[in-house]
């Protein structure tokens, strides 16, 4: 944690001046609780009504935001916001170029990118609780984490190489109208290092017993939760200024209180 | 020494014992005498690393050294059998994962390297490590980065290696494992031959054989129902032009590991005798064992030296792991017959229990006809219950054969193209390399004790099953071959 405070320096000074909108269609989510992977002792997370993308933000979009902020084009980043793999599939540091195709996701994004991105469109990164609120949802329920068809599929396409290549609203529409939420990229988190993995899942038991209590605890009734252990040991191997090629994101927009605090949930015991 | 030397007058039986003695000290010391932990390094080498079935070079008497491994981890299409694919991940782009050969008192600096087009993030966690996790803690690393963490290897023994990334058991059901040998000060004993043999349970979303790309089937790994036993991570890895090989006289030592992520292997090489089993590959030897038990996670050395030449077959005794799932390999050895230790089929005769001085009275008969087909439809029912007690176990249920051991006899062009040959085949059997639709296999299918109304009974129901072209073979064809030509 050195340096924190030059970080959070840097940060402030970074903060979305001019916000802008970079055309992306939002959908109403309508507010819920849920518990979530970690939380088996009753720990029901609340998740408040907001707006969430449509899509995963796609590189066409993120070439309007580069060109419209240039200290985020890669070869002006800072290191401290992302590093070496920062945008590196693109041709050059306003064109993507032509293998790469505009209405794919945009992926080796940092965190930082990420999220100032959405500061500049008045949006903000959605939380852990509400991304996974929304990717409980398949075509017609709310959640189908019981539904072990939709849990199979899931696992298929974690285990799919190269899908990021693939463009935006290739896989299914879910309950909320919301595209994508699996099957093409990873995304960005706004508190995705929250719940900490040490990577020997079997060992966090003593961190935390409610997260990875270790092979034994996963019963057959569990493997709903198989994928989504994917998804936070994911989280759990990456670092703010980390870019990955399978790694990309979308914004949400509170609904009510904007200029509120950005988490709009809270855990209830 | 030179004190030792110069008193002339020492008897010659005395300078022998001191030496002796020296010496003795002196390899005692050498063994003894620095704990493991404490064993210096000299100098910085690069790990040889090498894909199955191949292990790198042994220790010998090198020192200790900083030992640099680079390891990357990749995500990659492969196939598991003929006609499947499966999405395997992988230690350096094999199943099992490169083999790492190490001795007692090398510092390992270990670099996990996760190509970028991975979708996973992962980490290992080594069996050979003192200390939590094995390294699974330090190693974890993202898509398109590396990590770096060092170890000491204090223990000897052969050690596997895993991912430990959640969900665990999908990570290793991938195939993801592999094995680290670490020598003891030395090395070991020279052999002929060294080989890297590792089983793992694989579970698909299609049964055994259905083809196309095969996803992982999570409930399937719950309920430890594998469609895929298999050694060197597919069907076949081990047998015809992956078959291993030595020859006559020769000591193979077998580096035997068992991935999991669930069964348990009964380790066995059909038609040998382990002289020696490093057991659970540790320090203790057991000495002449037919099967070994090798855990999920864990391993063993075995050690034999090869007498007689032939195809040994290497199997997980679990039987119908073996011939039903894929969990065969091939030991082809080459060399001189030797017929005291092993013979071949002597003779062949007639055995009767009762002695042959039983006479039957005339006219008596209570011994049952051989059943004599009348009709076609006879001669099928008769020749598919040979077929179910005679063919049925290499040849299997529908005529599709083993990949890689044994050929299809359904639609099987080989079968079609000459009645004759196939006929020549039940009566003497077959040896060497044929190619059944585009596939060569090099196998052996033992002379069939049958009788001519029987071998014809039990090819005309091949021939008019699972496509094949409904050939009608007659006892009077089979007789004419056996006398005939």
């Amino acid at each position: 944690m050195k340096g924190i405070g030059p970080l959070l320096l840097m940060i402030c000074f970074f903060l979305c001046t001019q916000k802008k909108a970079f055309s992306q269609s939002m959908v109403k989510i309508e507010g819920g609780s849920y518990i979530p992977l970690y939380g088996r002792d009753s720990a029901k997370i609340i998740v408040r009504d907001f707006l969430m993308d449509v899509y995963p933000v796609t590189n066409e979009a993120f070439l309007s935001f580069v060109k419209e902020y240039p200290t985020w084009q890669k070869d002006k980043v800072r290191r401290l916001f992302a590093d070496d793999n920062y945008l590196n599939d693109w041709e050059s540091p306003i064109s993507p170029g032509e293998k790469i195709s505009l209405k794919a996701p945009v992926t080796n994004i940092s965190w930082f990118a990420a999220k100032y991105y959405c500061e500049c469109q008045d949006k903000r990164l959605p939380t852990i609780d509400e991304w996974e609120y929304v990717a409980m949802a398949d075509e017609t329920k709310k959640d189908a984490r019981k539904d072990s068809t939709y849990n199979q599929k899931i696992l298929e396409w974690y285990e799919t190489p190269r899908t990021h290549k693939k463009e935006i609203g290739n896989t299914f529409k879910n309950y909320w109208g919301v595209y994508d939420m699996h099957g093409l990229v990873w995304e960005w988190t706004f508190d995705f290092n929250s719940v900490l993995i040490s990577g020997a899942s079997r060992k966090d038991m003593d961190n935390d017993r409610n997260l990875f209590c270790g092979s034994a605890a996963i019963g057959a009734n569990d493997l709903m939760n198989y994928a989504a252990f994917m998804r936070y040991a994911f989280r759990g191997s990456i670092k703010a200024n980390f870019a990955v090629k399978n790694l990309g994101f979308r914004c949400v927009k509170d609904i009510q209180d904007p200029s509120k605090n950005n988490s709009s949930n809270h855990k209830i015991d | 020494m030179k004190s030792i030397f110069k008193s002339k007058r020492l008897s010659a039986e005395k300078v022998l014992i001191v030496c002796a003695f020296f010496i003795a000290a002196c390899s005692n010391q050498q063994q003894s005498e620095t704990p493991a932990d404490q064993i210096q390094v000299a100098g910085t080498m690069d790990a040889e690393l090498t894909a199955p079935p191949n292990v790198p070079l042994p220790v010998r008497n090198r020192e200790a050294k900083k030992l640099i491994v680079n390891m990357e981890v990749l995500e990659k299409e492969g196939e598991m059998t003929d006609g499947v694919s499966y999405v395997y991940w992988t230690f350096g782009g094999s199943v099992p994962g490169s083999f790492i050969r190490t001795r007692v008192g090398d510092e390992v600096e270990f670099h996990l390297k996760n190509h970028p087009d991975n979708k996973l993030p992962h980490n290992i966690d080594l069996h050979a490590v003192t200390g939590p996790g094995g390294g699974a803690t330090s190693s974890f690393v993202a898509p398109g980065h590396e990590t770096q963490f060092s170890f000491k290897v204090i223990n000897p023994g052969l050690y596997v290696y895993h991912c430990a990334t959640a969900p665990v058991g999908m990570h290793i059901a991938n195939g993801m494992y592999g094995l680290i040998l670490v020598e003891p000060e030395g090395g070991l004993k020279k052999v002929d031959k060294e080989y890297y043999v590792m089983q793992g349970d694989f579970y698909t979303k299609g049964e055994y054989g259905k083809t196309g790309l095969q996803p992982f089937d999570m409930n399937k790994a719950i309920d430890e129902d594998a469609d895929y036993v298999v050694f060197n991570g597919k069907v076949g890895s081990l047998t015809g032009d992956g078959a291993i090989t030595a020859n006559v006289g020769e000591t193979v030592r077998l580096f035997v590991g068992n991935g999991g992520p669930n069964l348990v292997s009964s380790f066995h090489v059909i038609g040998e005798i382990f002289d020696k089993v490093y057991v659970e590959g540790g320090s203790m030897i057991n000495e002449d064992v037919q099967t070994t038990l090798i855990p999920a996670g864990g391993a063993a050395i075995v050690e034999f030296k090869i007498d007689v030449p032939g195809t040994f077959i290497l199997v997980d005794h679990s039987i119908f792991r073996a011939f039903n799932k894929g969990a065969l390999g091939m030991l082809k050895v080459q060399g001189e017959d030797n017929k005291t230790i092993y013979s071949g089929k002597q003779s062949e005769g007639i055995y009767n229990p009762e002695g042959g001085s039983i006479q039957e009275m005339p006219g008596e008969s209570d011994i049952p006809e051989e059943a004599v087909a009348q009709s076609l439809s006879d001669r099928m029912e008769l020749g598919k219950q040979v077929y179910s007690r005679t063919c049925f176990a290499c040849h299997q249920a529908n005529g599709e054969g083993i990949a890689n051991a044994f050929p299809p006899l359904a639609n099987s062009d080989y079968l079609n193209a000459d009645v004759n040959r196939a006929i020549d085949i039940v009566l003497n059997g077959k040896s060497g390399e044929i190619t059944v639709n585009g596939v060569k296999y090099n196998s052996v299918m033992t002379k069939q004790v049958l009788s001519d109304e029987e071998v014809a009974n039990v090819l005309t129901y091949v021939y008019n099953s699972w496509g094949n072209n409904k050939t009608e073979v007659t006892p009077a064809m089979v007789k004419s071959r056996k006398t005939g030509h």
